[in-house]
């Protein structure tokens, strides 16, 4: 059994009145891939600060690759890889010197260095770039060339702070592709993320935090199964017709029924009861309302982060037009 | 281990890396070099660097200088020294501005993650910074010339009295880059980082023999502030020895040994702390 590549212990960490971490713990066995999963303010980025080094903890013990975080900080620098929240990359340098330069900061001789970034601007398809300076880079090409200067010395332990925050989905779906291949190599990852998509896309285990706290922790399957199995939903065609619905569906949605005014859905468990869906069908149709749709859903990590958490997960708000009560802090 | 560590021409990437201690000297100049190919490429900063020095001369040479008379020397070279020495100071608040935007950007998160010497960041910034100082030094001895500035200082006595100044700009710097440090916002560093220069330029014996400033201000010119002391040196090596003996100066050593040990000072202050602060970044 190998030490894992990244372990805490009680992390503390504040600034000032705000407890960024408040007694976090973490483990990431080698070569695996964990999701570091919450909303805003909730400590990711903190957590990762401290693993790499950039900050210290005010408590708690950490140790990455191996080496404590407080006391072997050189060690564990030449062991990881940082993809920060925000691209740090140097505006007025090419893709290309860039990467040179992360190589020669990272001890690689120049022509070593050089070879290294040709090489990583070929992976990451930025060869016909590597020439321009990265300030007239799209958002995509800069996550790539932030990412492909974490890899540079090919680390043991990579650490990507929400790596594709702000990318379009096709520029998402591509910085997946390159983050699988790192993974296929054995690399072992923490990887925070507000996109419970992208936690259930690349990491084998997830771990949900909010205010500075590992809340819950398990593969997707697992978190999922604790919000309880698949739910009917029901949207009607006539949303001011809701009362009339619930009206139908109480009994057989026995106490469990919640309705949305703002679309006209409703929603209840399945109870692994296939029969229920049928009942439904033949109450809708005996009030006469009529549905632009009626079916099973399978619970979502965003349902498993508002259980969890009691807040929506930021995506979601995102992509909802009309803001939500949320329970706590954006 | 992972089977697939990337090798370039036979070297395996990951292993130089996790054996690499960080060397200050290799590290400081990478930066000094990613330095130098920003400031290259943004021709405005030098522009503007050297554009306010001149105002500067032209300003002192022909709008106040007319009606300020030093005894026994052209007020311009009594001028060009101080004016230079207040240049170069001034110059060294690009530090402040260039740590402050390297942090902003996010550089700085990236260095301080990497396996690099953790002072290598800052000299190469300082470093870097000295080769604009040298092009305002150059642009200024030559419109300095052109108003007629006569230098007659020997030519040692010239370098002696540049590489006084320059010494001291580069304190400036690590001072400067304390600041950056220390403020962390680029608008902080414009707003609060160097209005403290204008002071210590001003009160200082670079535009105007300090006899005629109230005794508080004139004691603070005459013996305490360091500009005084490295514009003095720069005009007494600058105007040549003949000139000492007026109350212009009393002996050049001291005047080159108390500017070199300003200097030095400084260093020996501000470079520990702008480690330490460069530590503390994250907390
Ligand atoms: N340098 C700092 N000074 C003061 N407060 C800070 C600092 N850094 C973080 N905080 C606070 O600590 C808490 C955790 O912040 P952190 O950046 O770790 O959250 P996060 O999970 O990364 O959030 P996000 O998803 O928005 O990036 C927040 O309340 C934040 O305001
Ligand atoms: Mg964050």
């Amino acid at each position: 059994m190998t030490a894992p590549a990244v372990e805490a212990h009680g992390l503390v960490k504040r600034f000032g009145e705000t407890t960024a971490l408040d007694g976090f713990d973490l483990e990431v066995p080698t070569g695996t891939v964990l999701g570091l999963l919450g909303p805003n303010g909730a400590g990711k980025t903190t957590a990762v600060h401290i693993l790499t080094t950039l900050s210290r903890a005010d408590e708690g013990t950490a140790r990455v690759a191996g080496f404590d975080v407080a006391t072997e900080g050189a060690r564990i620098r030449s062991r990881i890889g940082l993809t920060g929240q925000f691209a740090a990359i140097d505006e007025h340098l090419t893709g290309r010197e860039n990467l040179v330069m992360v190589a020669q900061l990272s001890g690689l001789p120049r022509d070593v260095a050089r070879g290294r970034a040709d090489d990583l601007l070929d992976r990451f398809g930025l060869s016909d770039a590597g020439g321009r300076a990265a300030r007239g880079y799209s958002g995509g090409m800069r996550r790539r060339l932030d990412l492909a200067a974490s890899l540079v010395t090919s680390p043991e332990v990579v650490f990507l702070d929400e790596p594709t925050t702000g990318l379009d989905p096709s520029s998402r779906f591509a910085l997946w592709e390159v983050i699988r291949e790192v993974v296929a190599l054995g690399t072992s990852v923490l990887l925070t993320t507000q996109y419970l998509e992208e936690a259930d896309e690349l990491a084998d285990d997830i771990l949900v935090m909010n205010h500075g706290r590992g809340i819950a922790q398990g593969t997707a399957a697992e978190l999922k199964d604790r919000v309880g199995g698949e739910t009917i939903v029901v949207e009607l065609s006539d949303p001011t017709a809701l009362d009339r619905a619930s009206d139908a569906l109480r009994d057989i949605a026995g106490g469990e029924l919640h309705t949305d005014p703002r679309n006209g859905r409703l929603s209840f468990p399945a109870k692994g009861d296939r029969a229920r869906l049928a009942a439904t069908v033949r109450a809708l149709d005996d009030a006469d309302l009529d549905l632009v749709d009626l079916g099973l859903r399978r619970p979502s990590l965003d349902d498993v982060f508002l259980e969890l958490t009691g807040e929506r997960a930021v995506a979601d708000e995102a992509a909802d037009d009309v803001a939500q009560p949320t329970g706590g802090r954006r | 281990m992972s089977a697939a560590t990337p090798t370039v021409t036979g070297h395996d990437v990951a292993e130089i890396a996790r054996t690499y201690r960080g060397s200050f000297l290799r590290d400081s100049i990478v930066v000094a070099r990613r330095n130098l190919r920003r400031i290259a490429r943004q021709p405005q900063i030098a522009v503007f660097v050297l554009i306010q020095p001149i105002m500067f001369v032209l300003l002192f040479r022909y709008i106040f200088g007319g009606a300020i008379t030093i005894p026994g020397i052209p007020y311009v070279d009594f001028l060009m020294p101080g004016i230079i020495v207040q240049t170069l100071v001034f110059g060294a608040a690009t530090t402040a501005i260039g740590v402050a935007e390297d942090l902003k950007s996010g550089i700085v998160d990236r260095f301080r993650a990497l396996p690099m010497n953790r002072s290598a960041a800052m000299a190469g910034r300082v470093v870097s910074d000295q080769v604009l100082n040298l092009m305002s030094l150059v642009v200024m001895v030559v419109v300095g010339l052109l108003v007629g500035w006569r230098p007659t200082g020997t030519p040692a006595e010239l370098a002696l009295a540049f590489g006084v100044v320059v010494v001291f700009a580069l304190s400036f710097s690590w001072i400067m880059a304390a600041i950056g440090l220390a403020l962390k916002e680029p608008e902080a560093v414009q707003s609060a980082g160097f209005i403290w220069l204008f002071p210590l330029t001003f009160i200082s014996n670079v535009f105007v023999p300090p006899s005629t400033m109230p005794p508080i201000l004139q004691n603070f010119a005459e013996n305490i502030n360091p500009v005084s002391l490295v514009s003095n040196s720069a005009r007494v090596l600058t105007t040549g020895a003949y000139l000492c003996g007026e109350d212009l100066c009393t002996d050049v050593s001291a005047n080159v040994l108390g500017s070199l040990g300003w200097s030095i000072g400084i260093m020996v202050v501000f470079v520990p702390v702008t480690a330490w602060l460069w530590g503390r970044l994250g907390d």
